[in-house]
């Protein structure tokens, strides 16, 4: 009754103002400094990419600040390189080894979490801390130093375990090996914030329902597939979204692991892109990698990315 | 012993009986618990020890560092390679332009990202889910390729090695993932909460003010934590884009330590471990704000 007697004694001015902050453009002006920032920094960089892509753009031109226009050109050209085809085809190899291996292992991790006294909770918490916050580049030093060729820990310890004799062995001399110490290192990286994120998850799983299922006799596989999994489904979907994003784009570690001088057995996308502009100034065909790049990861993850859009819908 | 009340009664009661079934299995849960703990004392050990063996590193003197037999322990210990690390030119001037870039970067960002996060989890409108899209789209786009292009925009407004551009462009950079954090916690508080207030009498704005928005409290820290990690983290865009020594980060100064003959691993530890400390305080100062919530905002889709 109160409330009533407010509204109706409301001067014009406040009243409008609750119209209008109620109203429909409500949120459109809340979302406006946000696309203004991303929009105002990103757009022209992105169409100038595409316009790059489009171009013969080699060092005289980026001097001359003026390309030569090869419309589909250079598109042609990548496509037509079997190098191209074999970078694909590894950088979708590697993102999905380090996908699957975040996933399961923090997946473990993180129902691991659930069963420890509080004490080791809070030990294996606060490793997953202190790797989460330190930069992706510290911790790529670290690596390359663990798995130096000379002095490197690594080797001595595989050494000591009797797992074979790799004293002065070069890890990176055969890319099999070298992408797989570059999958362990991202995985390393990664496992924090998706095992915190599930654990997180897990802890708003009602334990009646558990407890129902065990009483109908379902075993621990059974109570995860059955009941877990499908209430986790949303933070799964996130979850592998941003991994595929971020484990398709990885940069850093190639980069630095391989002393900025990649061979091309271990281009990823990332890699040959930046290669192709910065090592030998084809920057329309960098552009034009680029280009290809998201539209390969516009593929892969367009079936997660409209599925984590559909759970974002209000209810 | 008979409990007051009949429903504590029933629940002692059950308790008991639990504990006689249990009885007959102690020593084989007990095992099993102990088992459960070992294993998670081992995933903690392996995890850290990449941090332990650079601080390690970090902390031995030269000579008991390029040994074939590893030392684990750093004795006789020394601070000499944080001394060296210290001491290289730009060290001061880095760290302060770090701090101001990722600082100035990170008010601005959560002051835009609440916005919009408050926009995708209170409100329906039309171009909400076109929104979220463009939101997850434009991380797809990788970095490198656009420097170039952003060379040239910042050309425009002479803004290249310059600060303020580069603020600009981690802005950009860190704000989709900002405002989908966000917008999970936005949405984890019960719209409820604000519609009881209104009917005790709060304004809209007012419920908003009181009751929502020290609820988001733990959902900022996170937010702010995912962003400062982000862009404090960056290399490629500060490298390229900040060319003079006195106006680059942390990052950049880090790779200085590589040189032609390969990486100096004492310093390099000791820079290394340098670099990443400001993170971990910032964390470890912010964790007891999130009361276990840090990732509370990806698990209400």
């Amino acid at each position: 009754m109160a409330t009533a007697t407010t509204a109706d004694l409301e001067p014009a001015s406040s009243f409008l103002r609750r119209q209008w902050l109620t109203g429909r453009l409500f949120p459109y002006a809340l979302l406006t400094p946000s696309i203004a920032v991303i929009g105002g920094i990103l757009a022209f960089p992105l169409g100038m990419l595409v316009y790059l892509s489009l171009q013969h753009y080699g060092l005289r031109e980026l001097i001359a600040h003026q390309g030569e226009w090869v419309g589909a050109g250079n598109y042609q050209a990548i496509l037509a390189d079997p190098l191209f085809r074999q970078v694909v085809v590894r950088s979708l190899a590697f993102t999905f080894a380090c996908v699957a291996l975040t996933v399961v292992l923090s997946t473990l991790i993180a129902l691991l979490l659930t069963r420890v006294r509080r004490a080791v909770r809070v030990i294996v918490m606060s490793a997953l801390v202190f790797v989460w916050a330190t930069p992706v580049i510290v911790t790529v030093d670290i690596w390359q130093w663990m798995f130096d060729y000379e002095f490197g820990i690594i080797n001595y310890l595989l050494t000591q375990l009797h797992l074979g004799n790799f004293i002065h062995h070069n890890w990176f001399d055969n890319p099999v090996q070298g992408l797989g110490v570059l999958v362990v290192v991202v995985v390393w990286g990664a496992i924090p914030f998706v095992t915190i994120t599930l654990f997180a998850g897990l802890l708003q799983v009602p334990g009646d329902l558990l407890d129902a299922a065990e009483v109908d006799g379902a075993g621990a596989w059974q109570r995860f597939r059955y009941v877990t999994a499908p209430l986790l489904k949303p933070i799964f979907l996130i979850v592998i979204s941003l991994s595929t994003i971020w484990d398709f784009g990885v940069f850093n570690q190639i980069y630095v692991l391989l002393n900025q001088r990649p061979s091309s057995d271990y281009y990823t996308i990332a890699i040959y892109s930046y290669r192709e502009s910065f090592g030998v100034s084809q920057y329309g065909l960098g552009a034009t990698i680029a280009v290809l790049m998201v539209i390969v990861l516009v593929i892969v993850t367009l079936f997660y990315v409209r599925e984590t859009v559909r759970q974002a819908e209000i209810t | 012993m008979i409990a007051p009340g009949t429903a504590q009664g029933v629940q002692a009661g059950r308790v008991r009986a639990a504990e006689g079934i249990t009885a007959q299995v102690t020593v084989p849960r007990l095992v099993r618990q102990l088992a459960f703990d070992a294993v998670g004392v081992g995933v903690a050990a392996v995890m850290l020890f990449p941090i332990y063996w650079m601080v390690i590193t970090a902390l031995k003197p030269g000579r008991d560092i390029l040994t074939l037999e590893p030392k684990w322990f750093p004795s006789p210990f020394t601070l000499d390679n944080f001394k060296d690390a210290i001491g290289r030119p730009f060290f001061l001037d880095d760290v302060r332009n770090s701090l101001v870039i990722v600082g100035v970067m990170l008010v601005l960002a959560l002051l835009v990202s609440f916005l919009a996060a408050v926009a995708t989890a209170r409100f329906g409108f039309r171009g909400r889910n076109a929104y979220l899209v463009m939101i997850i789209a434009v991380q797809m786009v990788p970095l490198n390729a656009l420097i170039i292009p952003l060379y040239f925009l910042l050309d425009s407004v002479d803004q290249v090695d310059a600060l303020p551009g580069v603020i600009a462009i981690y802005l950009a950079v860190v704000l989709p993932f900002m405002i989908w954090t966000l917008r999970g916690f936005v949405a984890n508080i019960p719209r409820e909460l604000e519609e009881a207030a209104m009917i005790d009498g709060c304004t809209r704005i007012g419920a908003f003010f009181r009751i929502t928005f020290p609820l988001i409290g733990p959902g900022l820290v996170a937010t702010a934590i995912f962003g400062f990690i982000q862009a404090w983290n960056e290399y490629i865009i500060a490298y390229v884009l900040l060319s003079s020594p006195h106006n680059q980060t942390l990052t950049v100064w880090l790779a200085s330590f590589t040189t032609n003959h390969g990486p100096e691993w004492g310093p390099l530890m000791a820079a290394a471990t340098l670099t990443g400390l400001p993170v971990v305080a910032f964390f470890l100062i912010l964790q007891r704000y999130l009361a276990g919530g840090l990732t509370a905002g990806a698990v209400k889709g």
